[in-house]
């Protein structure tokens, strides 16, 4: 039991209590803050794992970029709590059911293939991160080129659509 | 030193953090905390390919994880806009309402 584990045990149950959060809360602001709490959490994993350049993209984009947009929203809309709908009577049972059997079967494939106690790689490489960063850039920028353009035009796109489908409603109201 | 915590530890966790996304989606009504819930397994599913990455010693999984966070910046914007669309026609976002293609 050396401290890592302790920074692991202690970081994964604020994940999943954050998590658990996000699905019982009755306000989406507690819900939204709930999954900044967790996006944090899951970055410091990210760092554990030997990944700062996706731990600071983590920050940035997702608690960061992402959830504010998630807050603004819910506060233009003013959906911060709606009405409780009655759902049907036994949706609530038959989903948390599917969901466990769900996780059985998850934990079945992701653990029965690999010996419990498989420690991570080598922390050789990712020890001297500056090294593992120039790395990855290296590998994004030549063998991942493509990928990485057309990703590009996928934000563009993405970004104008969000604007038409915005723009296009004002403009039938006026 | 750094390995003190076993692969199956994060895949553990990883597999929690899904299974509660997937209970998000089916549970709730309001279709902002279902928005969160499809983060929160996109978030999972990443935290499952930097473990695998770092167990086996390969930068491919950092590079995909980088991917699957520029497509889910996409998918929020593109998402959040449809919703408010759909506040301003209908006047709530109650997934309930949501039965007819004709807004």
């Amino acid at each position: 039991m050396n401290l890592t584990l302790i920074l692991f045990i202690v970081l994964a149950a604020v994940a999943v209590l954050s998590a658990l959060g996000l699905l019982v809360s009755r306000s989406a602001i507690y819900a939204a803050l709930f999954l900044v709490l967790n996006f944090a959490t899951v970055a410091v994993f990210y760092l554990l794992l030997g990944a700062p350049f996706i731990a600071i993209v983590q920050v940035t984009v997702y608690a960061g970029a992402i959830m504010v947009l998630f807050l603004f929203v819910i506060m233009l809309l003013g959906a911060e709590k709606l009405p409780r709908a009655e759902g049907l009577p036994w949706q609530r049972p038959l989903a948390i059911g599917l969901a466990a059997i769900l996780l059985v079967e998850a934990l079945y494939l992701l653990l029965g293939r690999l010996q419990l106690s498989a420690s991570l790689g080598n922390p050789s490489s990712a020890a001297n991160s500056t090294d593992a960063l120039a790395e990855l850039g290296r590998t994004l920028f030549s063998q991942y080129l493509l990928p990485f353009e057309v990703t590009s035009i996928l934000l563009l796109v993405a970004m104008i659509g969000a604007i038409v489908l915005t723009k296009k409603e004002k403009g039938e109201a006026q | 030193m750094i390995n003190a915590v076993p692969l199956s530890y994060y895949l553990i966790v990883s597999a929690a953090l899904f299974v509660m996304g997937i209970l998000g989606v089916l549970l709730r009504r309001n279709p902002l905390i279902i928005f969160m819930s499809i983060e929160l397994m996109l978030n999972a599913a990443n935290l499952a390919f930097l473990a695998f990455s770092r167990s086996f010693n390969v930068l491919t999984g950092q590079i995909f994880v980088f991917f699957v966070m520029t497509v889910a910046a996409a998918e929020v914007a593109v998402g959040l806009a449809l919703i408010v669309i759909i506040f301003r026609t209908k006047h709530s976002i109650n997934v309930d309402l949501m039965n007819s293609l004709k807004g």
